[in-house]
């Protein structure tokens, strides 16, 4: 059987995928190395800036893989084209399942709102545009040098998380001065009034003030440092400028990725049950592949303390087109996200079905937790939010420059690692170029102040 | 219907994907880092005295994977999270990741299983880099009157032995034979061309040094310790320099004896102090094996400076007349405790000496640190000696 053939049954499989009511943009396939395979999941795009932490997570995939625990499919990239990467070592019947488990992912971030939104700002090309970053910054290094541009992706890296998705990609400035105070109405009273004082009535109006900076307590760091550092060079800039937009990218594929595997995973399971015209032996093998990766639990364990979420995901859909149907699965891949659908779809009977339990560990002892369905969709949901990162905020820029962050430790609950974020602001120093200080609490729940430098 | 674009990647991609890997890119850049900063903590790294074994030329020094650090929460002392499986409510079992029966807290690393780089060095290269870091003096060798010979390549010759053809040369002579271009006609015995050897003398660089210990019962553990980390790194600063090296480990208590190198590392005694029981026994020694003409004698003697009173006349006598032979003579005060230094007897005595003008020099050593610091005044002490000559 040559490995070709799976090219064959690509048109057919697209066919009976829009015949039942998927809607995607044309894919290109291309099947490459494993060693490629492990680099994109490794830096999250094909083509992307060099920096020394991603060699660190290459050897951790590089030792897993040893291991024998990560075995890689595809990865897929949402877009116009989209474009999928399928292990050039899969077999025929992987590749069949794999083909049908792309054109799933290619409707929901087609369809999905969230994907839509961050789409149309992040244009349709996020691999060409990762790439041209990558030459961006390959440039940067033979202009300023390797070490001048690590200081700046160190520190542009370390608050990759911290964006506000809420708002536009090119976002403008702040406005300069407060909003000037409404005009008083010109009426009786305040005629008489200016009459009685000539000189306090009127001068309100006159003087503009300027805007404390920033105006609210702002959580998009990225975007922040690139546009008020006090010092900062316009290729520094472009460069927090650059992994910024690679958030952008990536944030609804953290933020759906329950929902987008499950229904992935759903459509390929039913493409492959209505595909007539694959052989019966290549079916088995590919039924066989699809149960190793929605199985909750690992073969040899009977309880497993993370969730798989393909399998959940999954289980949510075979629920939902059950009880509400196809058309109303359609409307909710459009409409939700993670924290939606969990909310609105898992319900009591199901976790129960699914054996889903709360825990809590503590001195090496892991005890069950009561059955609470609303406590399960938040202990679900909690490495979520935020861009799983904790909630930390530019308060203020003091008149010396000085950038004062705070840490909403009442929302996260509990202290920031102090040793660590003391080393981010070390490198968030290094461009900001004043001095960072941010205010957290210890574990005691007192405030605590750090600093750099 | 979509157009549909597939590629098949050739069998040779596989190889060219790993040529140009970036994550293998990164990963170098990473190793990079790492060596850099332990370059860079060198000093504080190597003054442990962890790596002093006896003769292997490389060190293995542990070192965790580079982190690049976000914001994180601080761990908690308990964690919640969700599960799947039959188990029902009020169930306890033991936490897989805390590694079973180990409970507690692990500080540090938690999400990731503890990889760790176990980066060797050369011995060599740390000196080099040590050097060049604390920019340490170089020293400064007496050529004495003998000579050494060695062959050097010089010119060449129509005749001579077949492995010193020089093909590049012999086709230069071919090529001028021929003179114009074309087809080149074959060699012949006149084209061919043989490197020659000439034997070149100079004057021989060859040194001694003696490093001599003070093993009597007032050194404690950690004095001996703090005097051997000296003397390995200067002993390494003087490889580096001089092709042929001897080194003398000689111990005394109120007698003295060599020792080897390995042995040396080791020892410990017990007794009284009698500095000029070393001494001798160093001016024996160069007496008898090291012709003072031809060679460039050191000496670094380190001790806690307490010498027997009777001792004094004796050690002043023997001292001075081995400063006389040798180039230097280094005094390491190991003084771990003492709050008075170089106010001991010994050190008295090198003080005398280097104000009447010999090749002498006196350090004191409290602490781990200080090495590096005596190992540079003496390295500059010795460099201005050998000038002021």
């Amino acid at each position: 059987m040559s490995r070709g053939d799976w090219q064959s049954y690509i048109p057919r499989i697209e066919q009976l995928a829009r015949g039942l009511g998927l809607e995607f943009h044309p894919v290109e396939f291309e099947a490459v190395p494993d060693a490629f395979m492990m680099e994109i999941a490794v830096y999250g795009l094909p083509v992307r800036m060099p920096h020394w932490s991603f060699g660190v997570r290459y050897i951790y995939q590089l030792i897993q893989r040893h291991m024998g625990h990560s075995r890689l499919f595809e990865v897929v990239f949402p877009g116009n084209p989209g474009h999928a990467y399928l292990a050039a070592g899969n077999g025929l019947a992987e590749n069949i399942l794999v083909t049908a488990h792309v054109l799933g992912h290619a409707d929901f971030s087609r369809n999905n709102l969230l994907f839509q939104r961050c789409q149309t700002q992040v244009s349709e090309r996020i691999v060409e545009h990762a790439a041209q970053h990558a030459r961006q910054i390959q440039q940067a290094i033979e202009t300023h040098g390797l070490e001048c541009v690590e200081a700046v992706l160190d520190a542009a890296l370390a608050l990759e998380q911290h964006i506000d998705v809420d708002q536009p990609l090119r976002r403008p400035r702040f406005p300069e001065y407060a909003e000037p105070p409404k005009a008083l109405a010109d009426d009786e009273f305040r005629r008489r009034f200016a009459a009685l004082e000539p000189g306090t009535a009127g001068a309100a109006l006159a003087s503009r003030q300027r805007a404390p900076l920033p105006p609210h307590p702002e959580r998009d760091l990225l975007w922040f440092v690139a546009q008020y550092a006090p010092e900062m060079e316009s290729w520094e800039r472009d460069i927090f400028l650059a992994v910024r937009e690679e958030s952008f990218y990536f944030y609804p594929v953290f933020a759906t990725q329950i929902m987008n595997e499950g229904w992935a995973s759903y459509w390929h399971a039913r493409l492959l049950r209505e595909a007539d015209f694959i052989a019966q032996q290549a079916y088995l093998d590919a039924i066989k592949c699809h149960s190793d990766v929605v199985r909750p639990v690992a073969a040899d364990e009977e309880v497993a303390l993370s969730l798989n979420p393909y399998h959940l995901g999954f289980a949510l859909w075979e629920h939902i087109v059950a009880q509400e149907g196809l058309e109303a699965a359609f409307a909710i891949r459009a409409q939700d996200d993670d924290f939606a659908f969990i909310r609105n779809h898992l319900t009591r009977e199901l976790a129960a079905e699914l054996g889903l339990f709360r825990y809590r560990a503590r001195d090496g002892k892991i005890r069950v937790l009561e059955q609470d369905v609303d406590a399960l969709h938040e202990a679900i949901l909690a490495p979520k939010y935020n861009f799983g990162a904790p909630t930390v905020l530019v308060r203020r820029v003091h008149t010396d420059g000085t950038l004062e962050l705070g840490h909403d430790h009442a929302l996260d609950r509990r202290g920031l690692d102090l040793e660590r974020s003391r080393k981010v602001l070390e490198y968030v120093q290094r461009v900001w170029r004043r001095p960072v200080r941010l205010a957290t609490v210890d574990q005691d729940g007192a405030e605590r102040e750090i600093s750099a430098p | 219907m979509s157009e549909q674009i597939t590629r098949e990647p050739p069998a040779s991609a596989a190889k060219w994907y790993e040529l140009f890997s970036r994550g293998a890119r990164d990963w170098l850049r990473h190793d990079a880092k790492v060596r850099e900063a332990v370059r860079r903590h060198l000093p504080e790294l190597v003054s442990g005295g962890e790596l002093i074994g006896g003769g292997a030329r490389t060190v293995r020094v542990p070192v965790k994977l580079l982190e690049h650090y976000h914001f994180r929460l601080r761990r908690a002392e308990e964690r919640q999270g969700v599960g799947q499986g039959q188990v029902k409510p009020g169930d306890v079992f033991v936490d897989p990741a805390q590694g079973g029966a180990a409970g507690g807290k692990g500080p540090g690393g938690e999400e990731d299983g503890e990889v760790q780089l176990l980066l060797e060095l050369k011995i060599d290269d740390i000196v080099e880099w040590l050097w060049e870091e604390m920019q340490l003096p170089n020293l400064v060798p007496r050529a004495g009157p003998s000579q050494e010979s060695e062959w050097v390549r010089e010119g060449w010759d129509r005749r001579g032995a077949r492995s010193r053809l020089d093909r590049r040369r012999s086709f230069k002579e071919l090529v001028k034979r021929r003179g114009a271009p074309g087809a080149l006609p074959t060699f012949t015995d006149e084209d061919l061309r043989f490197r020659q050897l000439a034997r070149r003398r100079r004057p021989a660089v060859r040194a001694v040094v003696f490093f001599l210990l003070d093993v009597s019962g007032s050194m404690s553990e950690r004095d001996r310790q703090l005097a051997k980390t000296f003397f390995f790194w200067t002993m390494q600063g003087l490889r580096r320099q001089y092709r042929m090296l001897e080194t003398v480990f000689v111990a005394h208590t109120t007698d003295a004896w060599e020792f080897t190198e390995p042995e040396f590392f080791q020892v410990s005694g017990t007794g009284g102090t009698v500095a000029s029981s070393g001494f001798n026994k160093v001016s024996e020694t160069v007496r008898e094996r090291f012709d003072a003409a031809q060679y460039n004698v050191y000496l670094f003697y380190a001790t806690d400076g307490d010498n027997a009173a009777s001792d004094a006349s004796a050690a002043r006598a023997a001292l001075t007349a081995l400063a006389a032979e040798a180039c230097f003579c280094g005094y390491v005060e190991v003084a771990a405790g003492h709050s008075r230094h170089l106010e001991t007897e010994t050190g008295r005595l090198f003080a005398e000496l280097a104000s009447a003008g010999a090749p002498v020099d006196s350090c004191v050593l409290a602490e781990f640190d200080d090495v590096w610091g005596a190992i540079r005044r003496f390295f500059a002490a010795q460099q201005r000696a050998v000038e002021g000559a």
